[in-house]
Parts: C-alpha cells; structure tokens; sequence
C-alpha cells in the first residue's frame, strides 16, 4: 500500500473561524517539506550520475587505445605492451572460460541448498543454513585468493595430474582435462564457485519462497513425493528468477579480480585445457597497473571499459529477470 | 502434544504402501543431492576459516598492532599497524558518505517516488550498481579523483562508498517498506509535515533494519581489495591517519601483495592481515545478525 495522498491533509483549505494556518504549520516548514524531498531526490539521483560518470570517465581515458585498435582492441589475442599491441582477446576468453566453469560448479550445490534450506530442512536447521551462507559470502575475496594460491593450488596439481593422465586418451576429455599446473582455468573456476554460491542460493531461495503454498500441497495431495513436488510445482514456477540468479552470479564471477589474479597464473592464452594457467581482464588490470604508464595504462582502464559494459548487460538482463519474480511476490 | 516420532513413521509406512520403489528411489537421490550441497559449502568455509585461525594466530603480538609494516617483507618482524588504522579509516571514510546519502536516496524511493518512472529507473539503476565489478570502481575512482588529486586514503573511501551506496539504498528501501502505513497516518493527523514524519517517525521505526543493512555493507566493503590498489598509494609502510594526504595502506591490500611473494614470513604476514580483516569483518556481519534479530523480536512481540 501506497501511503495516502499528503496533499489532501496538508493543502491549504478554508477551515470555519480561522485560516488553519496553526493546524498546517507554518510557511517555513512548507518550505522544508519541498526542499527534504529535492534533497532526497538528489540522493537517489546519484546512483544515476555515479553509473554515468563511470561510463564517461573510463571511456574517455581508454579513448586512445579504442581509435588505436579499434575493433581489434577485442578480436585480437596478442597483447604486448612493449610493441604498443594490445588485444584483449585472451583475457576476455579466460574471464569467460573460468566463470563458466564457476557456474558449472556453483549452480547445481547452490540450487541443491536452496530447496534444503527451503523445502526440505528440518524447521531447526533452516535458519543456521541461511546463516552459514552468510558467513560464507562475507568472507571477503581476497582470502580466498590467498588459501586458492598458497593452499588449493599446490594441493590440487597432483589431482590434476592424475585427472590428466587418467584421460588422456579419452577424445573430448582428455582434450578439456589437460595440463598439470595448480594456477590454471580450473582453480580459479573452482574459487570463483564458492565465492558466487552464497549469492545464486540466496537469490534463489527469494525466488522459491514465491511459490505459492497452495501449489505444494496440490502436489502433495496428488501423491507426490518432495522430489516429484519439487519438480512440479517448486521449479516449473521459479525456473525465470532461478535463471536471473545464476546471470547474476555470472556477473559477479567476470568482475571479480584479486582472488582470480592470485590463483589463474597470469599467462594469457586462448586454450580448452583447463589445467593450463590463463589470464582474466579484472585479473591483468590488477596486475599490470602498478607498472603501467600512457597507453598501456589507457589499454588497462579500456579492459575495464569493456568489463563494465558486459557486467551491465548480464546485470541488466538478469534483474529484468528477477525483478517480474519480485513484483508477483509482492503481488502487484 | 503430538508425538511427532510416531507421526514420521506413520508417513513412512504410508509413503512405502503407496509409493513405487523407483519414485521413492529418486526422492531419496533428490535428498542426498541437497544435503550434499549444503555440505559441499560448508566445507570450504570450514577449511578456510580453519586455515585463517590456525596460519594467522601465530603472527598476531602486540607489535602486530602497533609497529609499522617492516622495510623488507620477506624477513620476519615489524606489525601490521598501519594497515589495521588505514582499513578502518577508509571503510569509515566511505560508510560517513554512503549511509546518509543510501538513506536519503531510499527515502525517496519509497516515500516520495513510489511507483513513479523516475524511482523505478533509480531502483533499477541501484540493483544494476551492485552488479558493478569492484575493480571497475576502482578504475572510475582513479580516473576522476586520482588523476586530479594524486593518492591518498580518501580515493579508497570514494571507491568504497560507491560499492556501499546501492546497497544501503536497497537494504534501506526495503526496511522502510515493513514501517506500517498507520504510524505515518498518525503523525499527519498530529499535524506534521511529512518531512518531519519521515525523520522523527518513519526512520526511527525502521531505525534497527536500517543499521543491520548498513552493517552488512561495510562489512562488504572492509574487505574489498581491487578497488583499493591504485588509488590508495598502497605501498606505505608508515602509520597515516590523514585520509587526505599522503599514502595509506589496508588490510586486504597488504594480504594481496604478501600472498604473491614466496617467502615464508611475508605468507606469515598475509595470513595475519587474513585474520584481523576476517575478525573485523565478521564483527559487523555478526552485529548486523544480533541488531535483525533484535528488530525481529520486537515486531513478533
């Protein structure tokens, strides 16, 4: 519910025996009324400005090496500052390839903990689930970075040697599971999918906590067991927002830079080996800055460039999503 | 009272006489696979935290919070001090921008713009900011601030209060969304204004939800690394309490640039920075836990 129109309770009327001016206060407070909703404006509109700014900001540093390069500042993978080359092609390929691989993981455990936590938990242990995946997320990236490098990825290696060794011969496997180096592809996708699991299950479980009760206990009442209930009345109706969640957590996978630049090897190279270091576009900014003068600083910033406008599209796109589930939540 | 373990097994028995075996299999299966996951996450959590608590503790003393960071990382010795002062400060530099301006721009979001086309773009606009990469904020940060003005903390806290902004508009909207409409009825029919409604009526009912929201948000932003690295001067190794002049290092910053180096004492060091930022972070997550909690009871009540 809307509050009720103001304009009816404050506006000036004629009250019998006086002007109402004491019931409605004075000119200064009406002036006080106008100039708090121009300042609150004014802070809303700087989401706005801010977004703006960003775009016009970056853009317009980056704007040497995009009438340098060109179109090639995308389709080109050879990046060699020193020559004045700069082509992105491999870094987008590895923000692309390792978030992939995150979804991969992440999707299935995060959608798995949404329905525990929603539909199959014991009354008790609901919240301490939700609780956990708080904590989970607030975990902050960098020191997941720093136990991927110095912990995952000298243990995992072996692994990926076996892994390797073990399908080597198999055609697409054997073609996907190659190489043997702990910084890779597939350490940072790993990283990156504990990191993007607190976000798609909570997302998720808004989704699912939509669906309207009456839908289960139809199920149920068919004789459904909780899987065929889930899969006929829980899924079918959040299948949209589900799928929002997840771009979401894409988007937040592509931006996310140190843990990424800690464990992915900093290598660039356009390969289907997952177990090869790589190189991701938030991961060479963070890396290459520091050293960075004229236009390979210019090339950096373009990276981002090219990073915010593809996070804004999945974003977009995904709040579109999620937002049709939010108005049916709170049925309008 | 019913005796619920008595009820499990009727539902048991029930669910075997009328159930086929590979229906009942697959709803077994579907079990395993979501307690499987929530397993499979805590794990991780279990582990890194272990590892944080069990690889940091050895490197906190007193001089871990009070010297200055050592002139040569790799050998042992020297704190962490000024790296704990800059994270706090920075984080408050950003929280004192950001709250005032998330809780204003959520005001008007919810009770001046409503439905209207202008708070539903804002809205929008806000959830697409928090899509926003850090490091990309950090980028933005460095093109219109540092470029002009050179490094110092307070880049790091403009960088910061963006990441916070749109979240603490959301967060707040949505607490101002649980105040109900009778409490504003009631103060017009007082006589009051409605600017005076929302900030002696409206905001202090919805006072609890609002700070558990703006605790989560520099929570988020303590441990932000990225948009920190090149705006901030990060290779100070002396305490600077000035967020507007000179150097200034953080927590997360110092974890980064240890972690990469392959000597045992500077690894020591990135572990300790892991646990004070972790503590630090924690602080406020769990705060946020205890101040909803509260706020929850009292409207149960």
């Amino acid at each position: 519910m809307a509050s009720p129109p103001v304009d009816e309770l404050t506006a000036p009327r004629v009250v019998p025996g006086g002007d109402g001016s004491a019931l409605l206060g004075s000119g200064s407070s009406r002036r006080g009324d106008s100039l708090f909703r121009w300042v609150a404006l004014l802070a809303g509109l700087v989401v706005l400005a801010v977004l703006a700014l960003i775009a016009w900001s970056t853009t317009k540093e980056a704007w040497p090496v995009f009438r340098e390069e060109g179109l090639s500042f995308v389709t080109s993978d050879t990046w060699i500052p020193a020559e004045g080359k700069y082509g992105a092609l491999a870094f987008i390929y590895g923000t692309i390839l390792s978030s992939l691989i995150a979804l991969v993981l992440a999707v299935p455990v995060s959608l798995g903990i949404a329905l525990y936590a929603n539909e199959a938990a014991p009354r008790r242990l609901r919240k301490p689930v939700v609780y956990v995946m708080d904590l989970l997320a607030a975990i902050p990236s960098v020191v997941y970075g720093l136990w991927g490098v110095l912990v995952l990825a000298p243990a995992i290696q072996p692994v990926y040697r076996s892994i390797s060794d073990a399908v080597g011969d198999v055609p697409v496997l054997g073609w996907l599971f190659n190489g043997t180096s702990g910084r890779s592809f597939m350490t940072a996708g790993i990283i990156l999918a504990v990191m993007i699991t607190p976000i798609i299950t909570s997302l998720s479980r808004e989704v699912i906590a939509t669906v309207p009760p009456a839908q289960r206990e139809a199920a149920y009442g068919m004789g459904a067991t909780r899987w065929e209930m889930i899969r006929s009345a829980v899924l079918p109706w959040s299948r949209g927002g589900i799928v929002g969640a997840v771009m979401l957590g894409l988007g937040r996978a592509m931006g996310e830079t140190i843990a990424v630049a800690l464990v992915i090897g900093s290598q660039a190279q356009i390969t289907a080996h997952l177990f090869e270091p790589g190189d991701s576009m938030a991961a060479v900014i963070v890396n290459q800055f520091g050293e960075a003068a004229g236009t390979h600083r210019a090339a950096l910033i373009g990276l981002g460039v090219v990073l915010f406008v593809v996070t804004i599209v999945v974003n977009v796109s995904a709040r579109s999503i999620v937002g049709r589930f939010d108005r049916r939540m709170r049925g309008a | 009272m019913t005796d619920l373990s008595f009820d499990r097994e009727a539902e048991r028995l029930l669910l075997e006489a009328t159930t086929s075996r590979s229906r009942r299999v697959k709803d077994r299966l579907a079990s395993v696979w979501m307690v499987g996951s929530v397993v499979v996450a805590v794990v991780p959590l279990a582990i890194v935290v272990a590892y944080v608590v069990a690889k940091g503790a050895s490197a906190l003393s007193v001089d871990w919070f009070t010297k200055d960071l050592p002139a040569v990382t790799r050998k042992a010795g020297g704190g962490m001090g000024p790296a704990i002062v800059g994270t706090l400060l920075i984080t408050a530099g950003a929280a004192l921008m950001a709250i005032p301006l998330g809780v204003l721009g959520a005001v008007y979001l919810h009770e001046y713009g409503g439905r209207g086309r202008l708070a539903g773009l804002i809205r929008f606009m806000a959830d697409v900011m928090t899509g926003v990469p850090s490091i990309v904020m950090g980028l933005f940060i460095y093109t219109v601030f540092t470029l002009r003005f050179g490094l110092m903390g307070f880049g790091g806290s403009l960088a910061l209060a963006c990441l916070m902004l749109p979240i603490i508009i959301r967060s707040t909207e949505e607490m101002l969304r649980l105040v109900p409409d009778e409490l504003r009825q009631g103060s017009y029919a007082l006589g009051n204004r409605q600017w005076r409604t929302v900030v002696t009526v409206v905001l202090p009912a919805a006072f609890g939800g609002i700070v558990s929201g703006v605790m989560l948000a520099i929570a988020r932003a303590a441990g932000e690394t990225a948009p920190l690295v090149f705006v901030i001067g990060a290779a100070a190794r002396s305490l600077n309490t000035d967020l507007f002049s000179g150097n200034m290092t953080a927590l997360s910053v110092q974890i980064f640039s240890n972690a990469q180096t392959p000597f045992a004492a500077a690894q020591t060091r990135a572990w300790g920075a892991a646990l004070t930022l972790i503590a630090i972070v924690f602080l406020f997550t769990i705060l946020a836990r205890v101040v909803s909690a509260r706020v929850a009871r009292r409207h149960n009540a």
